[in-house]
């Protein structure tokens, strides 16, 4: 089997991922899109990287799922911080910033 | 064939999973779907040879990234119901954006020549990862060490009790 399968499945789960962002009201909705994304980035770099034997992009990989995992963790922390403050983590209430 | 067989059943649950991900109105319901997503990918990167990169992916993404998430649920909760909308304004606008991005993808892909087959991997692969981490990699290594620390510490820090 060929790298374009591959290619097109991340794409595809990159789309969705993409979709999620922009329709989700609630701040940990947009959160799990980004995490989608992520993750179909993470399938092209070990595609790729399976596909010309070479092991760099399997260590991109792991370099890219420790830093979605401390993004993940102090994005909900300001969530959390968020909901303490407005009371509400629906990302089209807060609009603090809002000329 | 048995990888073909294998790679259409894996996408048929991460795509739909996936699309649950976005698409189910309960938030609760959106993170279990999310981790059967984050498996089904561990299942393609088993798919492609990668046996310790789907053992971090279960371990730090299915068992770290969820557990976090259903906290913040579980505190955030007030406001979160399956009577709210859980989505914007803005379906039909960003559904073309979505489609038209994945075929431009489509596109460009089909108008490379990709490789069709894969080389014999030199040796072990993940003897191949431990060695070139601790070798060529290890500046970024150590430097994401400090990243993570410097995370969790920013993540307390704000996550602190109210005073």
């Amino acid at each position: 089997m060929g790298l374009q399968p591959y290619l097109l499945l991340s794409a595809t789960v990159f789309s969705i991922g993409l979709f999620g962002v922009m329709t989700r009201r609630n701040t940990i909705g947009i959160l799990l899109g980004v995490e989608l994304m992520m993750n179909a980035v993470n399938i092209n770099l070990v595609a790729f990287s399976r596909y010309t034997a070479a092991a760099s992009g399997m260590i991109f990989t792991v370099f890219t799922i420790c830093i979605t995992v401390t993004e993940a963790a102090l994005g909900l922390a300001i969530v959390i911080l968020l909901f303490r403050v407005r009371r509400t983590v629906m990302a089209d209430h807060l609009d603090l910033l809002k000329g | 064939m048995t990888e073909q067989i294998t790679f259409a059943a894996l996408s048929i649950v991460l795509v739909g999973s996936a699309l649950a991900v976005v698409l189910s109105k309960n938030l609760f319901h959106a993170v279990l779907w999310l981790a059967l997503a984050l498996t089904g990918t561990a299942g393609i990167f088993l798919l492609l040879d990668a046996e310790f990169l789907a053992a971090v992916q279960l371990l730090l993404y299915a068992g770290g990234i969820i557990t976090i998430v259903v906290f913040a649920i579980v505190v955030t909760e007030r406001l979160i119901g399956e009577r709210l909308t859980q989505t914007n304004m803005r379906i039909g606008g960003a559904a073309f954006v979505s489609v038209v991005f994945l075929g431009f993808i489509v596109v460009v892909l089909g108008r490379h020549a990709l490789p069709a087959f894969r080389p014999e991997m030199p040796g072990d692969l993940t003897r191949l990862i431990g060695e070139t981490v601790l070798t060529r990699y290890v500046l970024p290594f150590e430097l994401l060490a400090v990243l993570m620390l410097v995370g969790m510490l920013g993540a307390i820090y704000f996550a602190r009790p109210e005073d």
